[in-house]
């Protein structure tokens, strides 16, 4: 039985087939499983060792490296302020403070009613409108903490769910089909490119 | 004055709201340069990429052309693309894949036809959600109009491209980590030599790393000419570039100038560029390339915005992002900060940046919150020592990778020049700003 809904554990199988091998797989299908649950759930990550012929363990172990996946629970909206040196010019700190005070949550925790997780991050390259403010990876531009209370009161009303996936969803448009060349094609293919070339060159050298 | 008369070589598109659709690009040149390269051998393209001098635009300066000449003799297997864009302040790349991926993606269907390579992959920042969505839009609008897939325009060259994400980590823009990370690993640089992924990259098997930025330049150097890019520019730096200004100037924002062409002065002040400082505060300092980067002072200004210029004062373009510090900056906290940035971002595998960056972080700390000593001064220098020996440009390097010899830039720049100021950070007992 997958634990994967089967729309996701079909994208997984298709995704997997995309890389020469399994394992290449493990970031992409590792945030599939966000996108499942959330967050890395025990279950997520031992589908994904299944998917990508590794173990439970080295999914964890390579899970855990990548500030993305998260191995407990977050909020529905995850909510990153930079404070890297651009931000922290234009008053990051300042900003993730009061965010701190309008989620009700303290940097790195998670509001009471489970709606919000607050993270101080790194810089989010978008540093000209800056301090900036991302909600589950995408960039919100609310530099101002007027213009983040009015988000965070969109959000608590569900206002802006379009725009806004909850936390685990990240690319929502799918692949239109698998690989199209084939590993023979690209085998063959080379053998003749290598054939064509030195011919050319021989043609040089004369 | 600005130079402001040269061709928008990558940002063409920066006017158009739907810069992103297969509808605009067509409209406005799009894959004019694939079909042309399509029409002329794969050395004749790398030819015009290596007449071109087109300049790595990810932060080392390395010619695509050369690195794509190592290849010539072992066919490349893969061809992979650097988008993770993390080094601090730096973000045209973010630019590139959310406003105009369709030139991205010709222009890594060039460089594969060029290489011969029959699968290449986008590897780009998690956080980039947007930019993933447009990415994997553009592939399939591409795959449906002819431009990848089997036969592409007719042709006898296929490829395939894959969007892959990343998942959080700045170390996974270093190539060999990146590697790694797109084998389904941990982000570990790997250990030099082979420097290259030239020689053993992908799967062990020889591989292509090349940024963003130096891709989305493709289809206009092959529309145009190598000659044509190589006419802009001065020496060396040719072509254009995408200047990421921030920090304390009235204009923050991103700026496609030709290379060599104009200063950091007319960067920053230009009424049509940055626009000077809020409240025509005085400049403090500025760093000229990414955190990665030591700072210059204001007699630096007239240097031009050139790799070799910036080389030259023992600095680096790097990332082409500079960093504006007005007059109230405070210099510890700012050099704090970049600390604290690579002591978490480290990798963990080497000791020299993975202890000495936690220590020079909790120095500064102290330094800025309170805590601070006299002696700390030396001592930051000495650790500084032990990370970059001899604390010249370019850095000593100790570590597996570069991030570990950048870690001294900032603190080496602060003290150097405002050392005062850490002394008044001592008396005071932390930051005198404020
Ligand atoms: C710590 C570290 C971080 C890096 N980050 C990036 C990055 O985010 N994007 C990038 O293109 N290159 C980055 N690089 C440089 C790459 O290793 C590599 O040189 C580059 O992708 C090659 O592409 P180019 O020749 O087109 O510039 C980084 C290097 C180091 C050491
Ligand atoms: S220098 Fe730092 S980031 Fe680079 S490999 Fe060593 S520990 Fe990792
Ligand atoms: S420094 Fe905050 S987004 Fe770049």
């Amino acid at each position: 039985m997958s634990h994967f809904r089967p729309e996701l554990r079909q994208r997984a199988e298709e995704t997997v087939a995309l890389y020469p091998e399994r394992r290449s797989a493990m970031l992409p299908l590792l945030h599939l499983a966000q996108e499942q649950d959330g967050y890395l759930t025990d279950e997520g990550m031992i589908e994904v060792a299944e998917l990508t012929g590794t173990t439970p363990a080295e999914v964890r172990g390579t899970a855990a490296f990548y500030d993305m996946f998260h191995l407990e629970p977050v909020g529905k909206y995850v909510v990153g302020v930079c404070t890297n040196i651009a931000c922290l010019l234009a008053g990051g700190e300042e900003l993730l403070a009061h965010a701190s005070e309008t989620l009700g949550c303290a940097v790195g925790a998670t509001s009471a009613d489970g709606l919000f997780t607050l993270e101080e991050t790194e810089c989010l390259a978008d540093c000209n409108i800056a301090p900036c403010v991302q909600v589950n990876h995408r960039f919100v531009r609310t530099t101002t903490p007027d213009a983040l209370d009015a988000l965070v009161a969109d959000l608590r009303d569900g206002k802006r769910e379009d725009e806004i996936p909850p936390h685990g969803t990240l690319i929502r448009v799918k692949r239109s089909g698998g690989l199209r060349v084939s590993r023979q094609q690209i085998a063959d293919e080379r053998t003749r490119e290598r054939a064509a070339r030195e011919e050319r060159t021989a043609k040089e050298g004369q | 004055m600005a130079v402001l008369d040269a061709p928008k070589i990558v940002s063409l598109r920066a006017e158009f709201s739907d810069s992103h659709t297969l509808t605009r690009y067509l409209a406005t040149g799009g894959y004019e340069g694939l079909r042309k390269a399509l029409s002329m051998t794969p050395e004749a393209v790398a030819a015009e990429v290596d007449a071109a001098s087109l300049l790595g635009r990810g932060g080392a300066g390395f010619p695509a052309g050369r690195k794509w000449s190592m290849l010539r003799k072992a066919p490349t297997s893969y061809l992979v693309i650097n988008g993770d864009e993390s080094e601090p302040a730096t973000f045209k790349d973010h630019y590139l894949v959310e406003r105009d991926p369709h030139q991205l993606v010709e222009g890594v269907t060039i460089a594969a036809y060029a290489l011969q390579v029959n699968q290449a992959f986008i590897y780009l920042r998690g956080e980039f959600a947007l930019g993933l969505e447009r990415v994997q839009q553009a592939l399939n609008e591409a795959y449906e109009h002819g431009a990848l897939g089997q036969n592409i325009f007719g042709s006898n060259f296929s490829l395939d491209i894959v969007v892959h994400p990343g998942a959080g980590a700045y170390i996974c823009g270093e190539e060999t980590s990146l590697i790694e990370a797109l084998e389904g690993k941990r982000g570990f640089p790997r250990i030099k030599p082979p420097f290259f992924p030239a020689a053993i990259g992908l799967y062990g098997e020889p591989t292509v790393v090349n940024n963003v930025e130096t891709m989305s330049n493709l289809p206009w150097i092959v529309t145009h000419g190598g000659a044509a890019f190589a006419a802009l520019g001065v020496g060396r730096s040719t072509g254009t570039r995408l200047f990421a200004l921030s920090g304390r100037v009235n204009n923050p924002g991103m700026f496609e100038l030709e290379m060599v062409k104009n200063t950091f002065r007319d960067l920053i002040f230009d009424p049509a560029l940055g626009g000077g400082i809020p409240g025509d505060r005085k400049l403090k300092a500025f760093i000229p390339g990414g955190v990665s980067a030591p700072w210059f002072g204001p007699d630096e200004l007239d240097l031009a915005l050139g790799q070799d210029e910036v080389a030259a004062k023992a600095s680096m373009l790097g990332s082409g992002s500079v960093v504006v510090f007005d007059e109230d900056t405070c210099a510890v906290r700012a050099a704090w900060r970049i600390t604290k940035f690579f002591s978490r971002e480290s990798c963990g595998q080497c000791t020299p940046c993975r202890e000495g960056s936690g220590w020079l972080e909790r120095i500064m700390f102290r330094l800025e919150h309170g805590g601070g000593r006299r002696e700390d001064l030396d001592l930051l220098l000495d650790l500084c020592d032990n990370i970059a020996p001899g604390l010249g440009w370019p850095p000593q390097q100790t570590t597996i990778c570069v991030l570990g010899s950048s870690i001294p830039s900032s603190i080496h720049s602060a003290l150097t020049m405002f050392r005062d100021e850490f002394l008044a950070h001592v008396t005071n007992d932390g930051c005198t700003h404020g």
